[in-house]
């Protein structure tokens, strides 16, 4: 085999993700067709119910929303190149964090209560995330199984908490009690009301969404406009180089968990403040490891995890309407999902390698 | 505490031990040859769906067993694929195998069996029988010998006791015969085997195929041997702590056996009991859930001893030219 051309920069960042995604979907068109259902009608299903109405948009932006802060969180940390797949975990915590405000601080209004809530979160995020990035700086514990491991340790302390601390007197449900009704964030039918926009007032989407949106852009200007960023990149590019550079390692690896982790938290304001409004054992329900396809998918980019936000986003929402009208379960999503990670993350090679010789044979005609 | 409650628990904890056993130096033979394995929880969890599937179709757990094995093969294979011959990221891909078969599992078993996502339970032939050891009845009556043979060891499933052979077995691989060499040599130094003229490639496969068998028998014990069929996500982060087990044992067969005693015998006391008492506090069950992590991180973070792994673990061998 010749030496392998490098693909252009722009096909890298689009059509590397493009042809994984479409790779993951016809793998589970095929499981989908072997099952005994109609692949074509399981699309049309899902597009619908994800996009069709205000209900499933309602729904699709706020899988959306929690999506793009667990990707956030992911995307960040492998600029550094360190894998993060304990947001599942600062996430929970976070909940705790979120729970803890609302219930034991009397806010006179709901603004001031999403930011002690923001604040709540981020800090029980990356509160979290410290002690396996402070193990892997300091000791080089492998930050990957420590994570893991803090996946296991946050669902047991959540779990203590909840039966013994917070669970109201007299209830056997393992949740805390329900928040104070006037911290209800705004939902997004209440927000597009003054303009006239008819929106399903029966879904979770809140205001966390643009809060979502403005981590996008303060990620990218974090990353591409300030030192730490340039820092934080340097130091995933080589290690060797930034500390030939004067970035100090230990620094670079807390900082960049540290924002990690509190972007992974700040989930929980979507879905425990914004939609459930008490918290429950299973709060995460899994977003913090949907982060891992999100970033991957979105190459570590804010704009890209926006996008694959939207994508998962649409699948979740899709994948419930399917459930509900077809033989196939929701777990088909946690399908699609394992193709993504494997063929964006541990298959790109696999994917890559064709492309670039249909490049290098566009180039030499 | 009386004698019989004793003896319960550690019978429960060889039973709990034995697919964390089996998981756990299914990872320590791929860690070694240089291939991390955070995805070992995904090939028991398909493991077990395909033990209880083919198990119930069939009647016979035996031909359960052997699906199971030839299913987790597969998946590893893919890792197999992912991490060597395309040298992709070999942490990510072991992600992607644990949601695949989280995923796929309960796609398959409720499109197959309409249950929610379950097998139907087994009973008869098509559930692990107990072995009863010779002279295990002839002696229950008899003082220590009694609780100790005819409860503790005798009356387990074949793979129980395949479990703990095993254990010699990897250490004998490892540590005397010239695959094991070479084994722990492509995990060490793969450029150095390359160079003797040894195939790194069919090393780590070799090691990665090993791997899936051992996960095939893990997950056929969990669904046939300590349960009655399958149960979606019922492997409950076992290959996790069979990964922590590893570490702990800091990837040595010996060590792994205690290790995976210790976590089992922590489930079997947090099964037994909701809450302990130890001088006058209160031990929570969910800190009992809790330990087998927060021992592991004590011990990756070198304050008890330093959990060094295989030099060239998690890397992709690139041959020189």
């Amino acid at each position: 085999m010749s030496a392998p051309k490098k693909l252009p920069h722009w096909a890298d960042v689009t059509l590397v993700p493009l042809a994984s995604v479409a790779l993951a979907f016809v793998i589970s068109g095929i499981l989908i067709w072997a099952i005994g259902e109609n692949p074509w009608n399981a699309v049309k299903l899902m597009v619908e119910g994800a996009f069709g109405s205000s209900y499933g948009w309602g729904y699709t932006l706020y899988y959306a929303t929690n999506f793009i802060f667990t990707g956030l969180a992911v995307a960040v940390a492998f600029q550094a190149r360190l894998f993060n797949i304990g947001g599942e975990g600062q996430a929970a915590m976070a909940g705790l964090g979120v729970a803890l405000v609302c219930l034991y601080i009397p806010w006179p209004h709901w603004s001031l209560a999403l930011l002690g809530a923001s604040l709540g979160a981020a800090f029980f995020g990356a509160a979290w995330a410290f002690i396996p990035a402070w193990l892997q700086a300091r000791r080089g514990s492998h930050i990957v199984i420590t994570t893991i491991m803090f996946n296991f340790i946050a669902a047991s302390v959540l779990g203590y908490f909840l039966v013994n601390v917070l669970r109201p007197q007299g209830t056997m449900d393992p949740a805390s009690a329900r928040f104070p009704a006037d911290i209800r964030l705004p939902r997004l039918h209440e927000m597009l009301e003054p303009f006239g926009i008819p929106f399903s007032t029966s879904t979770p989407a809140n205001i966390a969404l643009f809060l979502a949106l403005a981590m996008c852009f303060a990620v990218w200007f974090m990353l591409w406009r300030t030192r730490l960023g340039y820092q934080i990149r340097t130091f995933g590019e080589s290690q060797t180089a930034a500390e030939y550079a004067g970035i100090s390692p230990v620094k670079i690896t807390v900082y960049t968990m540290l924002i990690s982790g509190g972007l992974a938290g700040l989930m929980a304001v979507n879905s425990v403040m914004g939609e459930q409004q008490r918290l429950v054992l299973n709060a995460v329900e899994g977003a913090g490891f949907i982060g891992i396809a999100v970033a991957l998918m979105g190459r570590n980019h804010p704009f890209g995890v926006f996008l694959a936000a939207i994508l998962f986003g649409f699948l979740y929402q899709g994948g419930a309407e399917l459930a509900l009208w077809t033989n196939i379960p929701r777990e088909l999503i946690v399908v699609i999902q394992a193709l993504v990670i494997l063929f964006t993350g541990a298959l790109d090679n696999m994917v890559r390698m064709p492309l670039t010789r249909l490049f290098a044979m566009w180039g030499t005609r | 505490m009386d004698i019989t409650v004793i003896v319960q628990i550690i019978d429960s904890t060889l039973r709990l031990s034995t697919p964390l056993l089996f998981a756990c130096l299914a990872g320590l033979i791929s860690e070694r040859a240089g291939v991390f394995d955070i995805g070992l929880e995904g090939k028991m969890l398909v493991a077990a769906f395909t033990a209880a599937a083919i198990a119930f179709v069939s009647g016979n757990v035996w031909i359960g067993v052997t699906a199971a094995v030839l299913a987790s093969v597969v998946l590893s294979l893919v890792h197999g694929l992912a991490s060597i011959t395309f040298r992709g990221n070999q942490l990510i891909s072991g992600v992607a195998i644990n949601f695949l078969a989280a995923g796929i599992t309960v796609v398959i078993a409720q499109n197959w069996f309409r249950q929610g996502g379950r097998t139907p339970s087994l009973s008869g032939d098509a559930r692990m029988p107990r072995l009863n050891l010779p002279f295990a009845d002839a002696l229950r009556d008899v003082p220590l010998i009694g609780p100790l043979y005819s409860g503790i060891l005798s009356g387990h499933g074949l793979l129980v006791y395949v479990a703990f052979l095993c254990v010699p077995l990897t250490w004998f691989m490892l540590f005397r015969t010239r695959f094991g060499l070479r084994l722990r040599a492509v995990g060490e130094n793969p450029a150095a085997v390359d160079t003797s003229g040894v195939s790194v490639t069919a090393l780590r496969y070799g090691a990665v195929a090993i791997c899936g068998v051992l996960c095939g028998l893990a997950g056929a014990y969990l669904s046939t041997g300590l349960s009655a069929g399958f149960v979606q996500e019922m492997t409950a982060g076992r290959g996790f702590i069979a990964l922590a087990a590893m570490i702990f044992a800091k990837w040595r067969p010996w060590p792994a056996m205690w290790a995976v005693l210790l976590f089992g015998l922590l489930e079997a006391v947090a099964n037994r009991f909701q809450n302990i008492e130890i001088l006058g506090l209160t031990l929570p069950v969910q800190a009992m859930q809790a330990l087998p992590y927060i021992l592991t991180v004590v011990i990756l973070a070198g304050f008890v001893g330093k959990a060094i792994p295989p030099r060239a673990g998690g890397q992709a061998y690139v041959k020189e030219h």
